[in-house]
């Protein structure tokens, strides 16, 4: 048999296998070596070379009082504190979402995210309110005379371990149940039919399956408080200084950018070793919730790990046999009660210091509890302002542009990182995501410094640049999700039924993706929207954007706008939340 | 077979040292039905993706009619393929769905809406045509998928075993109906299965793969009475191997002698050339083994004594370790009767075959392609 080519027949040949990647990775991966390596590169070398040559005269002054160290030591005790505190309470919460199911579900998910969107800075101002000498603590304490004066809870290790735990509780939440939502809940049921009495199952099989999620949700909650200043600057006082205020005082105030760059590298170092440390623990792949990977290592370790395991169950299923049963079968409800109430008051309690702020921002007495009469007068003040308006108005602009940027160059990526083969590919997804485990400060400071010399400081073009290299490894992460969930199949279907890849994309692929995208298009607008420390430095002293604004009126003077601020910020949320909700759900029934 | 609609030469993939599929010729017929059969991870699927263009061969080429498309993308093909799961798009109703391709090929829209609800007239499912795929069972949904893949003509159809996820009953019908269509539409089909009744029912072909090679190629008759391997008639339906000793020939047929006992059999040299004395292998299938009672008035048969008795429905099958220990274990099935003289376990049994019913294997011959 002979083949010949048909006259005008189409010779095609393989296109090269390296441009497609390139094409996809590249946008990323340059925004992060020139925004994310190169600033804060330039910040450490800072801290060895002081213009003229090498030194290392700012480590002889960062070690030659002990207050720096006593700083870290600090900085360490409240990071750790609030990560065990934070990391039990979410625990309960992210089993019960797990395992949940339709409404109840939703309706948890929405409080947990209520609170993850609420600003940082409202939630942290509402216990200056909640605390405060004529707070809500105390003034509800005296009316009930129970105590005669006002009790100093506000400025001490108390306050700032409430807000810090408060801060961090959604993200402990969030984190834990990406892994476990992954757990196969028929496990423990299986434990129970082979003979595991219900807290055996638990802690025996649950338990030890959901660890990697702990960890993973310890060392996110970990890194973001041991960077963290919010919270410590509102609530604490002298002696819970963290690292992090150090460096801003030596930016804004000292302007001793070396000494600047030696506590990063002071802060960076002790990142790295906690990272270190859990990598060699628990493996990095726990971190993405991908693969709970159990090593199995019959070490001393593990054998009273099982033993520890082993009595928690024990003990938990005396304590359930202590409880009388009336109908030992009939009775048993599949709703664990107790929990729920439990995992309820939690979220009640997490979600209440923000609510505070409405009656408040209605009231005549300003931030005083309990709020008395009803006046519209901060709103009408707030509206009246233009350094306010202009801050929401630049917030805004700068959110919507850090949401496309990050869309444009992030949603090829995740395309990249879930879809091809490419070598280095685990590599390359820990540089995307390394902006978040970079302590914010340090980012921020480098960035600060660049954009000086560039002449960025105080324009859109900085801000959306230094708010997108935060924001793009959360659209790359949920992206990344979406698309493992997508079937591809459905791609190779529209080009085996003649679509080309831009037609397939246009009328296959992104309309079913539509809803992910939107999702994580407004993850990035609200990181953008809520991003305070890169806007502290890079928003420069004019061109405020709203969490700036906050910040300098809460530091400076407090007014009752705050209040009205706070409220429009809570209802701003609670509406992004419920509309990309209600489009997630329309794209899923249409 | 110059009018083929459908060649490959030398077409080969790898994924890092995996053999997905070794160096392969194949030609398909205009309008032939050809199924690609075989177990899971034998490279059926992975000729189908190359045929298909969803994946780039490592070597060799792929041509339809004339034209070389080795490499080229799925939408310049001018085929039509049928996935696993159907691959409908959700977003979309039935009958989007269907005008799907008729609207990347620049169909006017109410045209395309004709020849949509046309399509779903053709699959027996008019009136389901503003659904939603979720809103529709497995075996609709199948015949949602082939009315897409039909409505633009496709010269070749290729589908990747798409009646897996039904149930056995709605499966047999829905091959009838693919059948059906295949006899109206005159389109070249490749079928993916690892079910070997379906590649039996449907094909004009079989082409059996194993380990990234095509085992056999033929009719579903010289697959099953004629196995070329061990392999091939291990895989089609249930066998007898025995090993045996090539005494005579004559013709194509040979004279076989088997066991200790020298107890004598003819078979098919099934285009075997060994030389008399040669060690081979016979197959012969369950039901085409007689069986006798002792002392009847067979003269030559193995004796054997029966294990197991199962009636299987319409089979009634008869398990037996023959007398002679070097031979064994054998299977004899034969229509199940209401009688009173059953088989019973323990009972001594004498199988034989009628010469052409047996076929020599010999196991250095590896089928190529007999295209």
């Amino acid at each position: 048999m002979t083949m010949t080519h048909a006259p005008g027949a189409k010779r095609h040949s393989p296109p090269p296998a390296w441009r497609k990647p390139v094409l996809m990775g590249a946008p990323l991966v340059l925004l992060l070596v020139a925004f994310l390596v190169f600033p804060v590169g330039q910040l450490l070398a800072l801290s060895v070379y002081n213009g003229q040559g090498f030194t290392l005269a700012p480590y002889a002054q960062l070690f030659a009082s002990s207050l720096y160290i006593t700083v870290l030591w600090i900085t360490l005790k409240i990071s750790l504190a609030t990560t065990v505190v934070a990391v039990v309470a979410a625990y309960p919460v992210a089993y019960l979402i797990s395992i949940a199911k339709g409404p109840a579900k939703s309706r948890l998910i929405f409080w947990v995210l209520l609170s993850f969107w609420t600003s940082f800075l409202v939630r942290a101002f509402a216990w200056v309110v909640i605390l405060g000498r004529n707070g809500v603590v105390n003034s509800t304490l005296m009316s009930l005379g129970i105590i005669d004066t006002p009790a100093d809870l506000l400025y001490g290790f108390g306050a700032v371990l409430v807000g810090m735990v408060h801060a961090m509780l959604p993200l402990a939440v969030m984190t834990m149940l990406a892994v476990m939502e992954n757990i196969d809940r028929t496990l423990p049921r299986a434990a129970g039919t082979l003979g595991a009495k219900p807290g055996t199952a638990f802690w025996t099989v649950y338990f030890p399956l959901s660890l990697p999620g702990v960890a993973a949700a310890a060392i996110m909650v970990f890194v973001s408080a041991i960077g963290f200043f919010i919270v410590p600057a509102l609530l604490g006082g002298r002696k819970e200084t963290m690292i992090t205020q150090l460096i801003i005082d030596q930016v804004q105030q000292t302007l001793n950018w070396g000494l600047a760059g030696a506590i990063s590298v002071l802060l960076l170092t002790v990142v790295l070793v906690v990272f270190v440390l859990y990598d060699r623990v628990f493996g990095f792949a726990s971190l993405t919730g991908e693969s709970a990977a159990v090593r199995n290592r019959d070490t001393a370790m593990r054998r009273l790990g099982g033993r520890v395991l082993a009595a928690l169950g024990s003990a938990s299923d005396a304590l359930i046999g202590l409880v009388p049963r009336r109908h030992p079968l009939r009775g048993r409800s599949e709703r664990p009660v107790a929990l729920t109430a439990f995992v309820w008051l939690l979220l009640v309690l997490i979600s209440l210091p923000a609510f505070l702020m409405i009656p408040l921002s209605f009231g005549k007495g300003g931030l005083a509890w309990p709020p008395s009469g009803f006046t519209l007068q901060w709103y009408q003040q707030l509206l009246d302002s233009p350094i306010w308006m202009q801050a929401l108005w630049r917030s805004i602009v700068v959110a919507f542009g850090t949401g496309l940027l990050s869309m444009a160059i992030g949603v090829p990526a995740a395309f990249l990182m879930v879809r091809s083969q490419m070598r280095g590919k685990g590599a390359m997804l820990a540089f995307i995501l390394s902006p978040i485990v970079v302590p914010r400060m340090i980012i921020a400071v480098g960035m600060f410094y660049v954009f000086a010399q560039m002449g960025l400081v105080g324009t859109i073009l900085g801000l959306v640049i230094g708010h997108t290299v935060v924001a793009v490894p959360y659209v790359v992460m949920t992206m990344m999700a979406v698309l493992r969930n997508y079937d591809t199949r459905l791609d190779l279907a529209a080009q085996s039924l003649g679509a080309r890849p831009v037609a397939a994309l246009r009328h296959v692929t992104f309309p079913i993706l539509g809803a992910g995208m939107l999702s994580s298009f407004l993850f990035a607008f609200a990181t953008s929207f809520d991003e305070l420390t890169i806007s502290l430095f890079s928003s420069g002293g004019l061109s405020a954007t709203l969490p700036k604004q906050f910040w300098d009126e809460v530091t400076l003077q407090v007014s009752p706008v705050i209040a009205a601020v706070s409220t429009g910020l809570l209802l701003f949320v609670a509406a992004l939340i419920y509309v990309a909700d209600r489009l997630r759900r329309r794209s899923l029934a249409g | 077979m110059s009018s083929s609609s459908l060649s490959v030469q030398g077409l080969a993939k790898h994924y890092g040292d995996f053999v997905a599929l070794a160096p392969t010729d194949l030609v398909v017929a205009d309008g032939e039905f050809l199924t690609l059969l075989g177990p899971s991870g034998s490279g059926k699927t992975t000729l189908l993706s190359l045929l298909a263009g969803l994946v780039p061969p490592d070597e060799g080429s792929v041509r339809i009619g004339s034209q070389d498309v080795t490499y080229a993308p799925p939408y310049e093909r001018d085929i039509g393929v049928v996935f696993q799961n159907y691959a409908l798009f959700p977003h979309m109703t039935i009958e989007e769905n269907i005008a799907f391709p008729l609207k990347m090929r620049k169909v006017g829209a109410t045209e395309a809406k004709r020849r949509a609800l046309e399509a779903l007239e053709m699959v027996h499912l008019p009136q389901i045509a503003g659904r939603y795929p979720r809103e529709l069972s497995g075996g609709q949904q199948q015949r949602v998928a082939l009315a897409r893949c039909m409505v633009y003509k496709p010269s070749i159809i290729l589908m990747d075993e798409p009646l897996g996820a039904l149930d056995k009953k709605l499966r047999e019908h829905m091959q009838l109906e693919i059948k059906r269509l295949h006899r109206e539409l005159g389109t070249t089909v490749v079928y993916v299965t690892h079910d070997q009744e379906e590649a039996m029912t449907m094909s004009d072909r079989i082409c059996l793969m194993n380990a990234g090679r095509i085992e056999q190629l033929g009719t579903p008759a010289d697959l099953y009475f004629r196995p070329r391997s061990l392999f091939v008639a291990d895989f089609l339906g249930e066998s007898n191997i025995l090993p045996a000793a090539l005494r005579s020939r004559s013709g194509d047929e040979v004279e076989i002698g088997l066991g200790t006992q020298g107890v004598s059999g003819r078979a098919l040299a099934n285009g075997n050339d060994l030389p008399p004395g040669s060690e081979v292998r016979v197959m012969v299938r369950p039901q085409n083994l007689t069986v006798a009672r002792k002392g009847g008035s067979v003269p030559d048969g193995i004796q054997g004594r029966v294990s197991e008795v199962m009636v299987t429905g319409s089979l009634t099958k008869v398990y037996m370790e023959p007398l002679d220990g070097k031979l064994p274990p054998l299977v004899a099935a034969f229509p199940t009767r209401n009688e009173d003289d059953a088989v019973r376990i323990d009972d001594v049994l004498t199988l034989s075959w009628s010469g052409r019913d047996a076929v020599v294997i010999a196991d250095s011959a590896r089928a190529a392609g007999t295209a």
